[in-house]
């Protein structure tokens, strides 16, 4: 159960070698450690995960978690309540890809409709099913501000994320009488692993800081987040720039 | 249905009238919000309206095989429990404010007693047995909680340290247990088993079965008034001594004190004691109507009020207003029920003051020889940051044989507090006070304990088990607060 203070008991991380991921577990763990879910594919990385977050004092179970193969996802989402109650849900997987590649590439870009929006879909609606029964619960699902208005530059990445935000924002509406709530949160650029070696853009922010924004948020049920909080100035800005001026721009 | 018990005498033997049929209640598909006093952690579950014991007993044996199965049931009165307690996420919750009638008055007995059903209010039983010259003997801060909830949680009253809590006055009690069976439980009975399960469903949370009724045992009053002396005093030292050295000449005791001033201000307190007034005492005017009671009301708080109205500011100019109308020094005061017991109870939803983001009460006991470590608590308190307005100091005398029951010899301190970023930090900073010298928090108030640190709290939590596991195996009965405390 979450406390009167906004502390879970239990955490899945659909996607639990994410470097936002571990951090709001991270976070989490500091004020009281908690038992937690690892949905991701084996390996190395997965291993190192369990151990960092066993560091903390968490309770770790692995459980495997393969985006595309849509036929295990039942099974994931079975093991991943195995434990009792999750309160927490944390949609974390997600593909950058390559912008160019991505639509270019046919096969690229289904790999990245079917990891970043196909997948969360079909895991959604499985989490949404168990979170229900059980009567209380939180989704977390990790958006992007790319998808709040898609540019040229990653459009692929930006429409599979505006897919998955429409959704998760749906699913928190859809929700609203059951005891559950999803907040969906919009980071801007954050500096991961998933964007090493990228320049960073103007309001970057750290895995840290959009678990410090998303457990806040979570804790004051709020629906929707955008981390930084400027940024959500910003993108309401853009969203309303005229095409011919939006394709000069250069983001 | 009549406010008045339906029999009052020694010659009709306590039949208790037959139930009438009762419909199948149902457990319904739809989910109802439920939230404890504190208003901050509500869940949902489906809510069946109980209003005989046949319906409790068939309620339960729908929940315990239809489509909520999994999630168990949990048995909920008025809802006053700060946290948790009665809610149960997903699954039943029983609501057994419609099991709400006096079965049986016997006036005649030493003690008189009185056999409630579970879902009967303090205030309709104490309204009901007061023109009768009897009285309820333990009355929490509040009347607005049944009997049920009174006998899960053990509530005190502010007489604690010279009569216990409320399971030391239930004579029995009937208990409804997972396998449907109805337990006839006593404190006094032969069966160790019957025993055990008796102290167990005190202070057990509602963890045990569903209480259907309960014989209490009485005292008789002349008067609905209490003598009362005032002292206020300027410091917590000062407050702790006077306490320590005058409250056994006292029925009831209790003091309020300034935790959100600092400095010398820091602790000041007004301390209220008194006994029940016998009709010699009361003025000529009150003696043709002794026995009574009407119960103000200003009215209920609507639910408009914005977060942080209790803050530092208004928290200041309310301690300052509290401190300064109470007398420096007053004695033999004739005071009501409402004015010395129940201030509270005259504006109804009182806790919506704290707007929608609610607000916690953390209520510990520390042992007598850790003054030290109380006075640390307070000024954790107090230089938090966080506002606390209600705060409550009471001493306890001795503890019954209950596992769970929360009240040990020693000192409680109840603090109010809204809820805020960093409270929970504060908290685990008084919790490790507060277990450093073996203290415990009270359950009825909690709504964020830790399931390691609750356990560290009750050490008697493994007898407490073994009696769940007994009576309830496969863990039916259930609810947040069982599953937050790994109770389950």
């Amino acid at each position: 159960m979450i406390d009167a203070l906004g502390a879970p008991q239990s955490l899945l991380l659909l996607g639990g070698t994410s470097d936002i991921a571990l951090a709001i577990a991270e976070r989490y763990a500091a004020h009281r450690p908690l038992r937690v879910v690892l949905a991701a594919r084996p390996g190395e990385r997965r291993t190192a995960a369990a151990q960092r977050l066993s560091g903390h004092g968490c309770t770790v179970t692995e459980v495997d978690l393969d985006a595309r193969d849509h036929a295990s996802h039942a099974a994931t989402i079975e093991q991943a309540f195995a434990g009792g109650d999750v309160d927490v849900a944390v949609v974390a997987f997600g593909l950058l890809g390559d912008a160019e590649r991505a639509w270019t590439d046919a096969e690229h870009a289904l790999e990245l409709a079917e990891v970043n929006y196909a997948a969360p879909v079909h895991l959604g609606v499985l989490l949404a099913d168990r979170l229900k029964a059980q009567g209380h619960g939180r989704i977390v699902a990790l958006s992007s501000v790319a998808g709040e208005r898609v540019r040229r530059s990653n459009f692929v990445y930006g429409s599979t994320k505006a897919g998955f935000d429409g959704f998760f924002l749906g699913l928190g509406e859809a929700l609203r009488d059951t005891g559950v709530s999803v907040t969906v949160v919009r980071p801007g650029f954050v500096r991961t692993k998933m964007t090493d070696g990228m320049d960073a853009a103007p309001l970057s922010v750290t895995a840290e800081q959009v678990a410090e924004a998303t457990v806040a948020a979570v804790r004051a049920r709020r629906e929707l987040i955008w981390v930084p909080t400027a940024m959500r100035g910003v993108m309401s800005g853009l969203r309303h720039v005229p095409r011919p001026l939006f394709r000069k721009l250069p983001i | 249905m009549s406010d008045f018990p339906e029999t009052v005498g020694t010659q009709v033997p306590s039949i208790r009238p037959t139930p009438p049929a009762p419909e199948l209640p149902l457990v319904p598909d739809q989910l109802t919000p439920l939230h404890g006093w504190g208003r901050a952690n509500a869940s949902r579950a489906h809510v069946a309206s109980i209003d005989s014991v046949a319906g409790a007993v068939s309620a339960l044996r729908q929940a315990e095989s239809g489509g909520y199965a999994a999630r168990g049931v949990t048995p909920r009165g008025l809802g006053r429990s700060y946290g948790d307690a009665a809610q149960n996420a997903g699954g039943t919750a029983l609501d057994l404010t419609t099991l709400n009638r006096i079965l049986h008055v016997d006036a005649e007995a030493d003690p008189p007693t009185v056999d409630v059903q579970a879902g009967v209010s303090l205030d309709k039983l104490m309204k009901a047995l007061l023109p009768f010259g009897l009285w309820v003997p333990v009355l929490p801060g509040t009347r607005q909680v049944t009997i049920g909830g009174a006998i899960a949680a053990d509530v005190h009253g502010k007489n604690h340290h010279t009569e216990g809590s409320f399971g030391n006055h239930v004579r029995s009690l009937r208990l409804l247990v997972a396998d449907g069976r109805v337990l006839d439980l006593s404190p006094d009975s032969a069966d160790p088993d019957d025993n055990a399960a008796f102290w167990a469903t005190v202070g057990g949370m509602g963890l045990t079965g569903v209480v259907l009724s309960a014989v209490l045992e009485l005292k008789r009053a002349e008067t609905a008034y209490f003598s009362v002396d005032t002292d206020r005093t300027a410091d917590l030292d000062e407050l702790m001594t006077a306490m320590a050295t005058g409250d056994e000449n006292y029925t009831y005791s209790v003091a309020w004190f300034d935790a959100v001033s600092t400095g010398k201000h820091l602790g000041r307190a007004v301390l209220t004691r008194g006994r029940a007034a016998k009709l010699a005492d009361l003025p000529a005017k009150l003696r043709p109507r002794a026995l009574e009671f009407k119960a103000p009301s200003f009215g209920t708080i609507p639910a408009i009020f914005p977060n942080r109205l209790v803050n530092k500011a208004t928290g200041k100019a309310f301690s300052e207003f509290w401190y300064r109308k109470a007398p420096k020094h007053r004695v033999g005061e004739i005071q009501n029920i409402t004015q010395f017991f129940h201030p509270l109870d005259i504006v109804s939803e009182w806790n919506r003051l704290y707007g929608p983001n609610g607000f916690l009460q953390y209520q510990f006991v520390v042992p007598f020889g850790a003054e030290d470590t109380f006075a640390r608590c307070v000024e954790l308190i107090a230089t938090s940051g966080h506002v606390s307005c209600l705060n409550v100091l009471k001493r306890f005398g001795a503890a019954n044989p209950g596992p769970l029951s929360f009240p040990t010899p020693g000192w409680t301190l109840a603090v109010d507090l809204p809820i805020e970023p960093g409270l929970d930090r504060l908290c685990d900073r008084l919790d490790e006070q507060v277990l450093s010298v073996g203290g415990r928090i009270y359950l009825a108030k909690d709504s964020r304990l830790s399931a390691a640190t609750f356990r560290q709290m009750y050490p008697r939590l493994d007898d407490f088990m073994a009696v769940r596991r007994r009576l309830d195996p496969n863990a039916v009965f259930t609810s947040d607060l069982a599953r937050r405390l790994d109770l389950v």
